[in-house]
């Protein structure tokens, strides 16, 4: 591997050292800090379960992060991540209560106004609204748990010394779940920027696990949250566990649990399948604040004795947090990625370039769209999403086009099904059926992703994407990354040909 | 293996500490019931073998109870068990460590200084008794359930409160009878140290069972 790249991608390992620091303390904090958990046990149970749930369930989060904006090029990615870290940091040396969730999304934002992208404004609705549901549901957990709990434990009569080492128990295992969701759910943060630009390749250890790029990505992701832990998150435990709200051990643990479930729910692909397979709706995956979620909780149980206890001025903080963060992450990424640029003269995106031609207008009117305003900005090219919207927005173009779509089938993604790169192709991956579409495009020449898309399902059923719903949503999102794969394999961007 | 090892070492170091923490509050209960025959012996006889046999009793139930206080606080700090109420555990288990001191302090100042008690004061004396040694049973309960059913420990110090105030105005009406007795002024001053003694059981129980109520609340969840 080339040395740059593992240059480039220290800013996120950075970035998930912070986390681990910092985030680990929210799932053992009061655990140790009150001596139920001695820190060895937890830092070996944090480090195990954080690796896993990022490179087991660390996926879903991450794409919705991907929908936001694409990182197209590696020294991007690498600004992104160290403005969030930058920002996480200074903001956690000031005593304000930050997330890197939101710093990270900050940083994307920057990004995308640096390289003239569009931001996704429903994609960004979405996680906006996750960060406000997530304290509040971490709330919403925990008031009726406790009370659960509490009249649970008067009717078993347990013995103080019992329920301490019962409660000692509990708090690992809530420790370990809790560990799994931070990894699952806020590895997007750390390496989410990177998933576009993976230098990984996928591979079978023994025939046994298949690791993909993505997870190799994770893992080392979760690596650098393990030494987080190890090295540095001791203080901020014993700091959390004697300073948050005086609470008793067994409302500690329902905290840590209102917490994982809350990271879990934004988290979980295969409780989203559940639910869809159910008929009922779908929660988003979203990567939430760790921090925010104990808080949430934490204020949920202050409320429920009368609200004295409650520290308003906390929340205040947390609230402006949900402005300031992205405000200056995104502002510190901006400026950075100038210098980046211009000043060491490194490619921090690659530019994507949008056409409206024939080919595009017929097939948004095949997909029964109205195209006629957009005739007048036929032919042209842009070099830019923006400079695309923009001259959209100078059509008569009454916006009956979702933004997402006409950006979708203009963006240039030039390929060339050629014979000597069609061996390199990863045949453990693709099956035999998309193997062979693949071959029959052989001499082929296409100037959009969807247009390859459509050549490929002509030629093999195996390249069909399903009807798009929420149970189907696995299966075709694995297809589009394939699909991204061979466009990769065979061309790309277009500045490279 | 590792994990099974630890957590049936847990909970097998659990149980044997529960063990110690009941067989300590049985020792201050016995404390009461040794203290209780010890005097009616002592009101019918006089200085006698019999009483000295229960001032031996009670001196090992003393010190059976100390060994017991010190193993259980060394055991609490050793495996840093129940850290949150560790310090009230300890400061309950001193508390009714010193019920358990008194009863036996007040059977030894009596064996030393064998005071002579008119029979017209024996009941008096009886009634005193018979409320503290129930004043600190009910400490001894409260206590039980501080470790185990949290919500009856206000039943069991209402208790002991009710009792304490019982026992002050039996101790103040005994000490206005013997002050208005025509025995002398040494004798007079004599038994009432020993009525002041015996009722000093109760507010001690008091002082226990204010400090419980307390622990209670930080207890709950």
């Amino acid at each position: 591997m080339d040395l740059t790249v593992l240059f480039f991608l220290t800013s996120g390992l950075l970035l998930g050292w912070s986390l681990g620091a910092n985030d680990a303390a929210n799932v053992f904090g009061t655990a140790v800090g009150t001596r139920m958990v001695r820190f060895g046990t937890a830092a070996v149970v944090c480090s195990l379960f954080v690796i896993l749930g990022a490179v087991v369930s660390g996926a879903g989060a991450a794409h919705t992060l991907g929908a936001l904006g694409s990182v197209n090029a590696l020294a991007g990615a690498f600004m992104a991540a160290l403005a969030a870290a930058g920002t996480v940091y200074v903001m956690t040396k000031w005593g304000l209560p930050v997330s890197t969730s939101q710093a990270i999304v900050g940083a994307i934002i920057g990004w995308n106004l640096f390289s003239d992208s569009v931001t996704d404004s429903r994609t960004l609705i979405k996680i906006v609204a996750t960060w406000i549901a997530c304290p509040v549901l971490a709330g919403l957990i925990a008031v009726p748990l406790l009370k659960l709990v509490a009249s649970g434990l008067r009717a078993a009569k347990l013995h103080l010394l019992r329920l301490d080492a019962y409660t000692r128990i509990a708090l690992v295992f809530a420790g370990a779940f809790g560990s799994y969701s931070l990894g699952a759910n806020n590895i997007a943060n750390v390496m989410g920027v990177f998933v576009d630009v993976s230098p990984f390749t996928g591979f079978t250890v023994a025939g046994l696990l298949t690791l993909s790029s993505i997870q190799q990505l994770f893992l080392i992701g979760a690596i650098a949250i393990a030494v987080g832990v190890f090295t540095y998150s001791k203080r901020v435990m014993l700091t959390v566990g004697v300073g948050i709200l005086p609470m008793s051990p067994v409302a500690a643990w329902v905290v840590v649990i209102a917490h994982s479930i809350v990271l879990f729910l934004f988290a979980s692909q295969g409780l989203e399948h559940i639910l869809a397979n159910a008929g009922l709706p779908t929660i988003p995956l979203v990567p939430v604040s760790s921090s925010q979620a104990v808080v949430g909780a934490v204020v949920g149980l202050g409320l429920m004795r009368g609200g004295r206890d409650v520290d308003w001025k906390l929340v205040r903080n947390i609230a402006a947090g949900w402005v300031t963060t992205p405000l200056i992450s995104g502002l510190v990424c901006f400026i950075s990625l100038f210098f980046l640029q211009n000043v060491f003269n490194q490619q921090v995106y690659r530019a994507v370039h949008y056409a409206m031609s024939d080919a595009v207008l017929n097939e948004l009117a095949e997909q029964g769209r109205d195209v006629s305003t957009l005739q007048s900005i036929n032919g042209r090219e842009f070099r830019s999403a923006r400079a695309f919207m923009r001259a959209v927005g100078e059509t008569e173009y009454a916006g009956t086009i979702p933004q997402d779509e006409l950006l979708e089938y203009a963006q240039l993604n030039h390929s060339y099904i050629d014979q000597a790169r069609f061996s390199s192709l990863d045949r453990d991956w693709l099956n035999a059926g998309q193997i062979a579409a693949v071959e029959q495009l052989v001499g082929r020449e296409f100037s959009h992703r969807w247009q390859l898309a459509h050549a490929l399902a002509g030629a093999s059923a195996q390249w069909v994407r399903r009807e798009s719903n929420t149970i189907n949503k696995r299966y075709n999102k694995d297809l589009e990354r394939k699909l991204e794969y061979v466009e990769r394999t065979f061309g790309g961007f277009p500045d490279r040909r | 293996m590792y994990m099974q090892k630890k957590v049936s070492h847990l909970f097998g170091g659990t149980k044997s500490l529960e063990n110690q923490i009941d067989e300590f509050l049985d020792k201050v209960s016995e404390s009461g019931m040794v203290f209780d025959r010890a005097m009616r012996v002592y009101l019918a006889h006089g200085p006698s073998e019999e009483f000295d046999g229960f001032l031996a009793q009670a001196a090992d139930i003393e010190r059976r109870g100390d060994d017991l206080r010190r193993s259980i606080e060394a055991e609490l700090y050793a495996r840093t068990l129940i850290p949150d109420l560790r310090a009230d555990v300890l400061a309950l288990l001193e508390g009714m460590d010193h019920l358990v001191n008194v009863y036996e302090g007040d059977l030894f100042r009596i064996s030393i200084q064998s005071p002579d008690i008119p029979e017209e004061f024996h009941a008096g004396f009886i009634d005193l008794i018979e409320t503290i040694v129930s004043c600190v049973d009910s400490i001894v309960l409260a206590a039980r359930a501080f470790f185990r059913d949290i919500d009856a420990v206000r039943d069991h110090s209402s208790r002991t409160i009710f009792l304490e105030t019982e026992a002050d105005k039996i101790g103040t009406k005994l000490q206005r009878a013997i002050f208005a007795s025509t025995l002398p002024l040494e004798r007079k001053m004599h038994l009432r140290y020993f009525v002041e003694r015996i009722d000093e059981l109760a507010n001690s129980a008091e002082d226990v069972a204010d400090a419980l109520q307390i622990y209670t609340i930080k207890r709950r969840v």
